[in-house]
């Protein structure tokens, strides 16, 4: 064999898939397979729950059986643990898909003389992964092996022979430990002799506590080398990788109605694309969450299912107000098209929200997704945490075609655009609510800041709430001012009245034009009447010359006869 | 501390009348250990309690279910059956001081943790000059 086939088979080592939602990924496959993995951290930071997720997924997902050796919680323990997670161990057990064996250690019992070693041990995991015929074994926790002895030389060595054997065993292990001062584990060693090492820990800043795992090493393989949030929600642990997804995914030219017509209209007469993300950012009381319900309540006419994170209000306040402008939720919450996850991101921790988000999305599956308002997820975090959340949010609903609306609340006085600046650039279409103040009242008015890929408008309408939902009408474009509510009326009122007396001045000359015209025309036909009598006479006269003439030339004719004149 | 050191010596009293004496000695397979912890206990046990005691070998690459039903993880374990309540020690049994002390055939006192720390110094050192 030569360097390079050895090197292709280094490449491509096998993996164990872990079936942890994330780690897998981040590990670029899952672990090493048969080879131990060591996972360390401190009380609490969910260790033992990462070894036995390991054990259940191979169990459940991938047909390996598994030895779970515990140093310190008892068979019964472990059950309950995790009976709220929904794993029954009891069940695996009786499918030998699952060991669990307790092993005892109490250091007072023991006494030491002269030399030993862990045979026994080696000879009770031998037989439990014999019996299983199991090609995963969970190790919880060596330092409550190795602290019921007392000679670390002793310790050290089979510590090392502990890992050599495992891997002689060709089964794939969890390994886990706690840190020493100042070392990734208390003997220092362990690190070394394991093929992956993984670091968890639960960290607490600003009163939010959260998990943190980080791929310390990994021999023969490339992972995600950053610190990943991970939580253990009621599925079992999730890794969120923050930087994993690429930003390939497939985009559609098909568009979603925002539920007001006249939106559709400003936003290229179609709506939104589906998929895109659109985030309506307002002072408080500008309608926001109306604009929200309306895209759910239209969505939801159309049959789509539609998930509603309310991070502010409760469900049943939220369907209660909007039924006060005609939009009527209950009946979608009914048939299942709706449904609302009503929770501040405060309570769990930002990272941990992110969990509920992606596993409500996996679960529910819908077409649309609202955040109300996304600014309390902002107040949990700093800006860059809040941008690589939602950026991961985003990324994930985009790969899944979910069209996703996110309000945002802004603080009055200060300038709008500022606080989302962080976010905007995520966002497709950013459509922008705020209250336009004259004439001693507050009105609503809405404007489309950008929507990427269609033409929109760039007029701001006033956003109307009537009890029939929600409405845009123009506002009165002055020379000078936008005017709205009751000077928009007033000045319509104005226009109109101005109008009807432009209208009115008009009829008037009409009027006297029509008058005039019928005077000229009696005059015409006066002025005819007279010519007419005139020629009358005329013709007359005209006649009676005639007449005369020739009553004369009769006359002298007949004279002439009478005298016998030759002619 | 005056009690506790009365109660120990009544314990090694009561030990050391008891009548039946039953020591199970661990083992996995022949190693060099096992040999030298079966020696050690075959003469402290023909020593302190002639005519009384029973030994039990256990290999347990023969059984190795034993493993967890009496919850061995050193080689070679010596546990005390009889009399209750049950002991453990391990090691080759090469200090016979402390196998006396672990059967509670011997009182412990408090130059005991002393000669300890010397044992563990004097082997430290053995092991060393043997690699």
């Amino acid at each position: 064999m030569t360097t390079t086939q050895a090197n292709r088979i280094q490449l491509a080592l096998p993996k164990c898939p872990t079936g942890i939602q994330g780690l897998d990924e981040i590990t670029h496959g899952g672990l090493p397979k048969g080879r131990p993995t060591l996972v360390c951290g401190s009380a609490g930071s969910g260790k033992t729950l990462l070894a036995m997720e390991f054990l259940v997924r191979g169990a459940q997902q991938y047909k390996e059986s598994g030895v779970f050796v515990s140093f310190e919680e008892s068979e019964k323990e472990l059950m309950d643990n995790v009976i709220s997670l929904g794993w029954d161990l009891k069940d695996l057990i009786d499918q030998k898909k699952l060991l669990i064996d307790q092993i005892y250690i109490e250091p007072s019992e023991i006494k030491e003389t002269g030399e030993y070693d862990l045979e026994g041990l080696f000879v009770r995991l031998g037989h439990a992964i014999q019996s299983l015929n199991a090609k995963r074994v969970a190790l919880d926790t060596l330092e409550a092996l190795f602290g019921g002895f007392t000679n670390e030389l002793i310790m050290r060595t089979e510590l090392r022979r502990l890992f050599r054997w495992l891997k002689d065993k060709e089964v794939t292990a969890v390994i886990t430990g706690e840190p020493g001062d100042g070392n990734l584990t208390r003997y220092g060693i362990e690190e070394y002799v394991s093929d992956c090492v993984i670091v968890v820990d639960h960290r607490v800043k600003e009163q939010i506590g959260t998990r943190r795992l980080r791929v310390v090493k990994y021999r023969g393989s490339t992972h995600g080398t950053n610190e990943y949030p991970f939580l253990i929600g009621e599925q079992g642990l999730s890794v969120l990788p923050i930087t994993s997804l690429g930003l390939e995914y497939k985009v559609t030219t098909e568009r979603v109605s925002t539920g007001i017509s006249r939106l559709d209209t400003m936003l290229g007469g179609q709506g939104y694309y589906r998929g895109s993300s659109i985030l309506a950012s307002g002072t408080p009381g500008t309608g926001k969450s109306t604009l929200a319900t309306s895209f759910v309540h239209a969505a939801c006419q159309r049959g789509e299912r539609c998930l509603y994170f309310a991070l502010e209000e409760a469900k049943t306040q939220l369907i209660r107000n909007m039924r006060s402008i005609g939009i009527d939720l209950e009946p979608w919450v009914k048939s299942g098209l709706l449904r609302f996850h009503a929770e501040r991101a405060t309570s769990s921790g930002l990272e941990m929200y992110l969990i509920t988000i992606r596993t409500l999305l996996d679960e529910f599956k819908p077409q649309i997704v609202v955040f109300d308002p996304m600014s309390n997820l902002i107040s949990v975090g700093t800006g860059e945490e809040i941008k690589s959340v939602l950026a991961r949010v985003i990324d994930y609903l985009k790969i899944k075609g979910i069209t996703a609306l996110f309000t945002n609340l802004t603080h009055a006085g200060g300038p709008l655009e500022t606080t989302e600046t962080a976010v905007s650039s995520l966002m497709d279409t950013w459509i922008l609510l705020r209250d336009i103040e004259s004439g001693g009242e507050r009105n609503r008015g809405i404007y489309i800041l950008k929507s990427r890929g269609m033409a929109h408008s760039n007029q701001i309408r006033e956003f109307l709430l009537t009890d029939k939902g929600v409405d845009l009408l123009d506002v009165y474009l002055g020379p000078r001012e936008v005017l709205t509510g009751t000077a928009r009326a007033t000045r319509v009122a104005e226009e109109k009245a101005d109008r009807l007396r432009r209208q009115q001045e008009i009829e008037r000359r009409q009027h006297e034009l029509e008058r005039k015209r019928a005077a000229m025309e009696a005059q015409v036909a006066a002025l005819r009447a007279e010519f007419e009598a005139e020629e009358e006479e005329v013709e007359k006269i005209l006649a009676e010359a005639k007449m005369r003439e020739e009553v004369l030339e009769e006359n002298q004719k007949r004279m002439g006869d009478m005298r016998k004149t030759d002619e | 501390m005056g009690n506790e050191d009365e109660a120990s010596r009544n314990e090694v009293k009561a030990t050391r009348e008891a009548s039946e004496w039953l020591l199970r000695l661990y083992v996995a397979g022949q190693t060099r250990n096992s040999v030298k912890a079966f020696g050690n206990l075959k003469r402290i046990c023909e020593e302190h309690l002639e005519g009384k005691h029973r030994i039990e070998l256990i290999d347990l690459l023969e059984n190795p279910q034993l493993a967890k039903e009496h919850q061995i993880l050193a080689i070679p374990t010596l546990v005390r059956k009889l009399p209750p309540p049950v002991k453990k020690i391990i090691g080759d049994l090469s200090k016979p001081e402390r196998v006396l002390a672990g059967l509670d055939l011997l009182r412990t006192c408090n130059g005991f943790r002393k000669d300890d720390d010397e044992e563990e110094e004097n082997r430290t050192e053995r092991h060393c000059g043997g690699l």
